[in-house]
């Protein structure tokens, strides 16, 4: 057990943000059970109010979401020094079960948040609430994803078990290091690197291509999930071993440290902004039918691809920076 | 358009706050306090954990201590020549050390030995803590009692500097011809025995090795002492934490409360709003701001007086929980560590909560149905 304040404030954060989606899937329910928009009953103007009070629920959630997310790695790789073997975030995160699947289902939920709040804008734009029970669909997906994350993330900070001296004896060499694997296992750099270029250039090729012509969004949409995957490959793989010069270090948290510049800022955001909007085009593709969506949907579509492409772009710019002006040469021997 | 729109929103949040003066204020001031509150724990232990952390740099790598019964005991001076046979491990030095309870001042001393020539035969060097409590001044005598009733005087050489008041307030640099006079030590042992090691990796190998062939030893690395002042101040910085929670659960009802009873003026004034044109989603955008606003002021004037509270006058609210006591403490200031991870714990913990429970009550108000209002 810990009692470091800012992993008390991570036990906050979770709570509220669990509760505050229950509280929203309670009325998704109602919602998707009663709604009627040609009924003028008393419910139904109720329902239509606690839209509004949902939308900006989420939207805090959201914002919580993204928090929480660079909060917990920051306060991961701050706990760090308390275990034997973990040289940063990555090493304290190996230390239990629990650490990997939660920041992996922060992730996800952060990206399914993003994607929710799409489709939120959407439906608002449309005078005849067309997506509204999609939404609450999603919702109800999205609620059970961010309980389990909470209990995961506490469990992970509940077992953790700082390596002090006790009362019996100093010495902890006994508890062999190595249990605590502080690396990550890597893919070869160099296939990566063609990968990555590849996937890349093809999935902001293809968000400039829907700008200008409307056409093929799903393709676009899957290629920026895929981007994703293969982006968080090539950060492990290659990109991060070029900022910190290093051919052994393969830790994708200490890029939002200090002595790197904190360029995993940069980085993360542009990654994720990208693939929420990227994979939003695709999400919207199926409603481009609807009569209410017909005029704003393609432009709504074209704007979030225009977005996902120029944050692609960002993310492959910064992540290509070192590689082209590092003295540091990973394939030099 | 749309920074144009936020900016116009604020305007109008601005001023509407400036005309309920009185209410705003008794909000911010609550407000206030309870940053504060949590400001000065967080200040306060991320500060002398690392003044812990500074100080024991200089602490050797390894300390190795000889058990019996499971108390700590005096270790033969023989130890030292096995431990240097270990390859790797170098300057393996005895220590003196121990504590003197003075009767005169009620305090406990600690006494040590400190290298060779550093300190005669006869003579003593005190911190500042030593000195205040029993009004000495160089030159002067200290009289002792030895471990068999013997009461003999050392003469003060030197006085420590006060910037080094944290470390050696109540310390007493002794000969070591005195030290073992006065606790009655016989030769050939020394309180405990450390070492450095050449190499940073190899400090559990040689650990290892020297647990092995000493079987009667305990072993203690830097790095585990400085792991368990770290867990030790956080979980102090925790406990208070906790403690304050109840103080954090009594803001946020108070200002749910607050956000959610409004007054009959301002129900008019948002019915007046969305008779002219808002929308529930302006309202509840203003209301952002609002919160925003008090937020953000609250925020701040709480962390500079935290600040205060801390580096200038030492925290004199939490200091005996945070710090423990003991009769001779030194006074010192802390050096102000502040760094934007903190703050933005402190962020969490404080503004995270009051947006949370300002969200339902602001929807509340915006949904207003206008008519329903103008017509009372």
């Amino acid at each position: 057990m810990l009692f470091h304040p800012a992993v008390l404030s991570l036990y906050l954060f979770s709570i509220l943000i669990s509760l505050m989606v229950l509280y929203a899937a309670f009325y998704g329910v109602q919602i998707l059970m009663r709604w009627n928009l040609q009924s003028g009953s008393e419910l139904q103007l109720s329902l239509e109010k606690k839209t509004y009070l949902i939308s900006t629920l989420l939207t805090y959630l959201f914002s919580f979401q993204l928090i929480s997310l660079f909060s917990f790695t920051h306060t991961v790789e701050h706990l760090h020094p308390l275990f034997v073997g973990a040289m940063c975030a990555a090493g304290t995160l190996y230390v239990n079960a629990y650490g990997y699947p939660a920041l992996l289902l922060k992730l996800f939920n952060f990206l399914l948040a993003g994607l929710w709040l799409i489709l939120n804008y959407t439906d608002n734009r449309g005078y005849d609430y067309p997506l509204i029970k999609k939404k609450y669909l999603l919702l109800l997906l999205l609620a059970p994803f961010l309980w389990i994350e909470t209990i995961l993330q506490m469990s992970f900070f509940l077992d953790l078990k700082p390596d002090v001296i006790t009362s019996c004896c100093g010495t902890l060499f006994s508890t062999d290091p190595s249990s605590v694997a502080s690396e990550i296992a890597s893919l070869p750099s160099l296939p990566m690197k063609w990968i990555f270029y590849l996937v890349l250039f093809s999935t902001v090729g293809l968000g400039l291509f829907f700008y200008r012509r409307e056409k093929g969004g799903y393709l676009f949409a899957v290629m920026s999930g895929l981007s994703l995957l293969v982006s968080m490959a090539s950060l492990i793989s290659f990109i991060s071993l070029y900022f910190y010069e290093l051919p052994t270090h393969h830790c994708p948290f200490c890029l939002l440290k200090k002595e790197y510049g904190y360029a995993g800022y940069p980085l993360y955001i542009a990654l994720l902004g990208g693939a929420i909007t990227g994979m939003g085009v695709g999400v919207l593709m199926p409603f481009r039918k609807i009569v209410s969506l017909k005029e704003i949907l393609p432009s709504i579509q074209k704007r979030a691809a225009l977005i996902s492409a120029i944050l692609y772009l960002i993310f492959l710019i910064v992540a290509t920076y070192p590689v082209l002006f590092s003295t540091f040469r990973l394939e030099g021997y | 358009m749309w920074i144009e729109k936020q900016g116009n929103i604020i305007d109008f949040t601005l001023s509407s706050l400036l005309r309920r003066k009185r209410k705003n204020l008794a909000l911010i001031s609550v407000y206030m306090l309870v940053i504060f509150f949590f400001a000065s724990v967080m200040f306060f232990t991320h500060a002398i954990k690392k003044e812990a952390s500074i100080i024991l740099k200089e602490a050797p790598e390894m300390v190795v201590q000889k058990m019996a019964g499971g108390r700590h005991e005096l270790i033969p001076l023989g130890y030292i020549e096995q431990i240097k046979e270990i390859r790797g491990a170098h300057s393996v030095k005895g220590r003196l050390w121990g504590y003197y309870y003075d009767p005169v001042a009620g305090a406990n001393f600690t006494l040590m030995v400190p290298g060779e020539g550093e300190v005669e035969q006869g003579g003593i060097a005190v911190g500042k803590g030593v000195s205040r409590v029993r009004f000495l001044d160089e030159e002067d005598e200290m009289e002792f009692m030895a471990s068999d009733g013997e009461v003999f005087g050392l003469k003060v050489k030197q006085i420590f500097s006060p910037e080094s008041e944290l470390v050696s307030s109540d310390l007493i640099l002794i000969s070591e011809e005195d030290f073992r006079k006065l606790f009655g030590m016989v030769k050939g042992v020394a309180t405990d025995i450390v070492l450095s090691v050449r190499n940073p990796k190899e400090l559990s190998t040689i650990a290892l090795k020297i647990a092995e062939r000493l079987p009667d030893t305990r072993i203690i690395l830097r790095e585990e002492m400085l792991r368990t002042y770290e867990m030790v101040f956080n979980w102090r910085g925790g406990m208070m934490l906790v403690v304050l929670s109840g103080t954090l659960l009594a803001f946020i009802i108070f200002s749910w409360d607050r956000a959610s009873g409004l007054s009959a003026e301002e129900r008019r004034e948002i019915g007046i709003l969305k008779a002219i044109g808002w929308e529930t989603s302006d309202v509840i955008l203003m209301k952002f701001w609002e919160g925003t606003v008090i937020s953000v002021s609250s925020f701040f004037v709480g962390v500079f007086l935290a600040y205060l509270h801390v580096f200038f006058l030492s925290s004199p609210l939490f200091e005996p929980a945070l710090k423990g006591w003991a009769i001779l403490y030194p006074k010192f200031k802390l050096i102000p560590f502040i760094d934007f991870y903190q703050i933005a714990t402190l962020f969490f913990f404080t503004v995270v909560p009051y947006t949370g429970a300002t969200i339902i009550p602001s929807w509340r108000a915006a949904t207003i149905d206008p008519d329903s209002v103008m017509r009372t």
